[in-house]
């Protein structure tokens, strides 16, 4: 019988490139649409029925959005705060505890890691009531702190799980001989391990980043203050007020995207390598 | 294939095959895990505990507590599942629907996209990057493009369908409560199709060329190669993909939330959007006791992603 071609074999290169056309058209328009509204003016975007392209495009809009009714400067600073805040967290809590855990075996060991992986499959959704009854007494600037502590727990396993699997790949000789060279553990952690594993630890904090970045329910169900509000709870709140100022909408959900977008494309190569494990959303 | 790329180029340099952890005791192990346990116990564990404490107390219009409300708040006269102007047997259908519909379709889409990526061909990567947007982008900032594109006056989608001749003229998608719920499964499908696609993905690249070969080579056409040899090898994948998306489009809120303009309880709702139209007009007590129906349907598909995908196999 007779083979042609390989299993590689691609009869219709026109039919790929249409495909690929398709499919990046398909992903994006949501995104197209947004950054082209978001360079309208007032006029154009309240328009009926609508126009397709902005005449001039208003980057200026990008400038008078944070002065305008929208004032989306306070969300933005809530959500800067409270992703750093949170990340900054997990890097300090999960990192000796994907250390330890790749390293030795102890009693509880297994459970411990139950545990984690169960608390990363939650969501903090599905406890949102119980987060309230906790946190509703947290006013001011403590119910940053009050996100900071959720999305940090909430995120924590994933980080713990990613670098355990990535310092479990580092020979131990090379920790064994820093320990015999007469530095601590910890130390044999930071100077030694570390350096090692940093594109485990990069995944990390993109992932709880760009999940703490784009947290609705916790920060929905707590934030009553307006001005606290990130970016996500105050968005469907600017929906419903400010109907006619729909182009500076689309000016905050630019600057609400481009941040996040940018991190999740430096680890794009990780997300092929498969983080089944923890790519909860 | 759960493991990042890096992870393997990482072992494939050390000399020697990795020896298993060393023994150390609980002790010594402490002050490394603790702070994990703790923050686990404080922010997951015991909202957990309050949430179930919270479903068997009585509380007033203010939220104050006033003592014991036994099975009320599930089953009396204003009870979470028995609520007089509660739809329950469509939430129940809601609910299905959502999830069956999002997570099969979302699979089956992302089995057809992940093979087209998989292939070699000018802008690839570029193609792949482009995919990420949804999953990297705020849920809340899609939906809402989505929303004000299906605007009956401004909406551009509106005016796109009618330019193309789709429709006669703009329909307010979002004003009624049925073509919103499937607008809502279309965009919760699209922020889905990512994650899905590059897990996908992951197994695809696991699968060996020379099985592939070999059976191009015995005869078998493309169709049968994917039935018989890729897709059993992508199982692991599709099982974990699908779990996660589960438990990630059972508890997604603000797709719905945003889509859905009609206010009450008769209105597409699932049983998560649910929980928080409670929590603002019946109180915590009645949100809580739904609250645990969600609970413990996240924690059985949970039992059956450890069981199933294994992810503790790789750290024993």
């Amino acid at each position: 019988m007779a083979i042609k071609g390989g299993i590689d074999a691609r009869p219709n290169p026109v039919g790929t490139i249409i495909g690929a056309a398709a499919i990046a058209l398909f992903f994006s328009f949501p995104y197209l649409l947004m950054f082209l509204s978001s360079l309208k003016t007032r006029e154009e975007i309240t328009r009926i029925p609508p126009d397709y392209f902005p005449v001039t495009p208003q980057f200026s809009n990008y400038l008078t959005v944070w002065s305008s009714s929208v004032a989306p400067g306070s969300s933005l600073l809530a959500t800067i705060v409270i992703s750093l805040g949170a990340t900054l967290l997990v890097l300090l809590i999960a990192t000796p505890a994907a250390y330890y855990v790749a390293r030795f075996r102890f009693p509880g060991r297994m459970v411990f890691l139950f545990l984690v992986l169960i608390t990363q499959m939650l969501q903090p959704t599905v406890l949102a009531v119980g987060l309230y009854q906790q946190f509703s007494g947290w006013r001011g600037y403590l119910v940053w702190v009050a996100l900071i502590l959720i999305n940090g727990a909430f995120n924590l396993s994933f980080a713990v799980w990613i670098m355990q699997s990535f310092f479990a790949s580092i020979p131990k000789e090379i920790d064994e001989a820093a320990l015999i060279d007469g530095l601590g553990r910890l130390q044999t952690m930071f100077r030694v391990s570390l350096p090692l594993v940093w594109p485990g630890i990069v995944t990390a904090i993109v992932f709880v980043f760009v999940n703490t970045w784009n947290e609705f329910a916790a920060a929905f169900i707590l934030v009553q203050d307006n001005a606290l509000q990130p970016l996500t709870v105050s968005m469907p709140r600017f929906l419903g007020m400010y109907i006619r100022d729909w182009q500076y909408l689309f000016t905050v959900a630019v600057v609400a995207i481009v941040p996040v977008i940018i991190l999740f494309s430096l680890i794009e190569k990780r997300l092929i390598g498969g983080l089944t494990a923890g790519a909860v959303k | 294939m759960t493991r990042p790329s890096a992870v393997t180029a990482l072992r494939s340099d050390s000399a020697r095959p990795r020896k298993r952890p060393r023994r150390s005791g609980v002790l010594t192990a402490l002050p490394w895990v603790t702070p994990t346990l703790l923050l686990i116990a404080g922010v997951v564990i015991y909202p957990t505990i309050l949430m179930f404490w919270t479903a068997f107390r009585k509380y007033n219009s203010y939220g104050i507590e006033q003592g014991s409300a036994g099975l009320n708040n599930f089953i009396g006269p204003a009870g979470a599942f028995t609520f007089p102007t509660v739809p329950w047997a469509s939430v129940w259908t809601n609910t299905v629907v959502w999830v069956v519909v999002v997570v099969l379709l979302t699979l089956l889409l992302s089995l057809g996209l992940a093979q087209f990526l998989n292939k070699d061909f000018p802008g690839r990567k570029a193609l792949r990057l482009i995919i990420i947007l949804p999953w990297a982008s705020s849920v809340v900032m899609t939906t809402t493009v989505f929303n004000y594109g299906l605007q009956t006056d401004v909406g551009l989608f509106n005016r796109l369908l009618v330019d193309t001749g789709i429709l006669q003229t703009a329909y307010g998608f979002t004003k009624d409560p049925t073509s919103a719920f499937w607008v809502a499964v279309f965009v919760a499908i699209y922020v889905s199709l990512p994650f899905t696609t590059y897990t996908i993905l992951a197994g695809l690249q696991s699968v060996p060329r020379d099985v592939l070969e070999a059976a191009h080579v015995d005869g078998a056409g493309a169709a049968q190669r994917y039935w018989q040899i890729v897709l059993p090898l992508l199982r692991p994948a599709i099982a974990a993909a699908t779990l996660i998306n589960i438990i990630n489009v059972f508890n997604s809120l603000p797709i719905l939330k945003i889509l859905n303009e009609t206010p009450g309880f008769n209105t597409g709702h699932t049983t998560t959007t649910l929980i928080f139209a409670y929590k603002s007009t019946l109180g915590p007590g009645v949100a809580s006791a739904l609250s645990i129906f969600n609970f413990f349907f996240c924690l059985v598909i949970i039992a059956v992603y450890l069981g199933i995908v294994k992810p503790t196999k790789e750290v024993q």
